[in-house]
């Protein structure tokens, strides 16, 4: 069995009414019943999720924030993204990379990602996202495969956000030194899936819903998912991507999973964001999902501006990316040579602190900044 | 009396084993180190960085006084294990290893066929081999086969601060084993620990109970107290428990034959 069946389950399910049905006594009982491993079910995240449970915040986040302390400790692992190219034949109607948005396109050369490697494990990080757009004939299997076997060299963990790919490539670049995936449903919703990626590779929903388990079968320890809320409903949203994890947890027991909550900032462009998803909502779901799946990560980006991020620490966060860059050469420009000329960005980055800043902020939250947590063996 | 902890060829006066994980900060190790007597402490090798500046650094938090034990958490095979144990040896942290094979995520419960395989292998390169498992009497008599220096049980799955849900497996683990049995994981409070040094154990190693205490010093401090007071009540043989009463002074004490 695939996702693939669950997401089709729950294509015709009635969200609104749902969560409009919710009362604070199902409420109450969901939350009464969190704190092992398994013990809440779909109806228990949907409760959790619904307007009604905006009432009981503050005690799903003492439970939320003693769960987390129980699992992780009182630490933060700390990651940077690293773009090594901004080409993309996508038509993603929401993203600064989208192939009709006219900017000069990068594509960094092996010498200028050993450069932008110094520069990003110089601040002492560990741990590092390789990003591209979706351009296989600009970043073949053979470039990235020497991509990431060059940061190895710099980091102790090389995580992969590219574009989907089938299990024979993703075993060769595991093969080759990295060791987790990131992929981004960005909508669950089929229909409306289909209307934000309307053209290029990307529009296949059923071919990136499956890449996850592409992923664990070709042998990456980790995986790491997520929905871009701007898209769609943001409560619906947060089921499905729940409900996505912990089937991926259930069928690869032996893969950590991580959760991505990003929230759509301004893109060059980008449409603007259809539902925004509130300061009140980005908590409440990170607090159902720290309910639901005690152990699962949650990743906190830079997207997120650094006073809200100061205070997510405490409610069951477990990754932050810190010193991000999201433009191609980022890091070492303008000392990188070619690299002069005005970069675009994926995506602005709000919190703009240093790595040292954030891991001081985590020190002063009474939190363990890890820089590295693991190691390619 | 000398009562020592014999793991290997080194001996500890105490039998409280602690960990490095998910403390607030490095900086409270090693007081709390002072504050409980351990000597013998875990870390992950996967977050040590030789290239981390001082204050990022693990291993420079550790006591010189107390013996490092690296752990090979984050391994999924006995290969990756192997390997970590033989990187450990490499960079300096010495014979002692903690077997961790952990393939279920979720629970982080440990991998038996996987930890044996590494414990065969380690154990013939001159490791001082502690394996934590599953309890279960079969893989701890082939932990002694393959060379193992002590068994490590868990009580209950890892940082649950459970207690001993496991304790009638660990109870045959005693009574059978001619390894220390170490209890590792899941105990999450002092008399647990104390209940498990009670049981027979050899030694407890309690990590999450004390780093996420509020005074992870005073914790460490507890759970020392409650490990040496349940050895005691081991060595001293406590009469044994009965279903009815039983009078202190006998009705028919006067007899003499």
């Amino acid at each position: 069995m695939s996702f693939m069946q669950l997401a089709d389950e729950y294509q015709t399910f009635d969200f609104q009414g749902y969560f409009a049905s919710v009362t604070p006594e199902a409420v109450g009982a969901s939350l009464a019943r969190a704190g092992q491993m398994n013990c809440l079910d779909h109806r228990d995240l949907l409760n959790l999720l619904s307007p009604a449970a905006t009432d009981f915040l503050e005690p799903m986040a003492q439970k939320a924030s003693a769960l987390a302390v129980q699992y992780f400790g009182r630490t933060i692992g700390l990651y940077a993204p690293l773009y090594i190219s901004d080409f993309c034949i996508n038509h993603c109607t929401y993203c600064g990379f989208n192939s009709k948005t006219d900017f000069p396109r990068t594509r960094l050369s092996l010498e200028q990602i050993e450069q932008e490697a110094k520069a990003v494990s110089g601040l002492g990080i560990r741990h590092i996202l390789v990003l591209t757009g979706e351009a296989p004939a600009k970043t073949p299997l053979d470039y990235l495969e020497k991509a990431v076997a060059l940061l190895t060299r710099y980091f102790s963990s090389v995580a992969l956000e590219l574009f989907p790919m089938d299990e024979d490539d993703y075993g060769r670049l595991n093969k080759a030194g990295a060791d987790s995936l990131t992929v981004y449903q960005e909508v669950y919703e089929r229909d409306l899936y289909r209307e934000v990626h309307p053209k290029g590779p990307k529009s296949d929903y059923a071919f990136r819903l499956l890449t996850p388990e592409r992923g664990a079968r070709a042998g990456f320890r980790a995986l790491n998912i997520g929905t871009l809320f701007g898209i769609g409903d943001p409560r619906s949203e947060a089921f499905m991507a729940g409900l996505h994890a912990r089937f991926l947890e259930r069928a690869f027991p032996y893969v950590e999973v991580s959760l991505s909550l990003p929230r759509m900032t301004r893109a060059d462009g980008g449409i603007a964001p259809k539902n925004l998803h509130s300061d009140t909502g980005f908590v409440q779901t990170m607090l159902a999902w720290r309910l639901f799946m005690p152990r699962v990560g949650i990743n906190v980006s830079t997207r997120e501006s650094a006073a809200f991020r100061d205070q997510l620490i405490h409610l069951g966060a477990t990754r932050y990316s810190a010193g991000s860059k999201t433009d191609v050469g980022g890091y070492s420009v303008p000392s990188n040579p070619g690299l002069e000329q005005e970069t675009t960005v994926q995506f602005e980055i709000t919190d703009t602190r240093s790595v040292d800043d954030v891991a001081c902020m985590i020190r002063a939250a009474g939190c363990q900044p890890v820089f590295k947590d693991w190691e390619i063996f | 009396m000398e009562d020592r902890l014999i793991l290997g060829d080194q001996s500890f006066s105490s039998r409280l084993l602690t960990g490095t994980g998910k403390f607030a900060s490095k900086d409270l190790i090693a007081p709390m180190l002072e504050a409980s007597g351990s000597e013998l402490i875990t870390v992950a090798l996967r977050r040590v960085d030789p290239k981390a500046r001082a204050q990022d650094n693990i291993l420079a938090k550790i006591l010189d006084s107390v013996t490092l034990l690296p752990n090979t958490s984050g391994a999924r095979t006995a290969r990756e294990a192997v390997r970590i144990a033989r990187i450990s040896r490499a960079a300096g942290c010495g014979d002692f290893i903690k077997i961790e094979v952990i393939t279920d995520m979720q629970f982080l419960l440990p991998d038996n066929h996987q930890t044996l395989e590494a414990t065969n292998i380690l154990a013939k390169e001159g490791f001082i081999v502690l394996p934590d498992v599953m309890p279960d009497i079969t893989i701890a008599r082939q932990l002694h086969d393959a060379g193992a220096s002590a068994v490590m049980p868990l009580g209950s799955p890892i940082g649950s601060n459970q207690g001993l849900e496991m304790a009638a497996m660990i109870q045959r683990i005693i009574d059978t084993s001619r390894l220390p049995v170490i209890v590792d994981a899941g105990i999450g409070r002092p008399s647990q620990a104390a209940c498990a040094m009670e049981m027979g154990a050899d030694g407890v190693l309690v990590n999450t109970a004390i780093a996420t205490a509020q005074d992870t010093a005073l914790a460490g401090q507890a759970f020392a107290l409650a490990v040496k007071a349940g050895r005691m009540a081991y060595i001293s043989k406590l009469g044994d428990q009965s279903a009815t009463a039983r009078d202190s002074s006998p009705l028919t004490g006067f007899l003499r034959g």
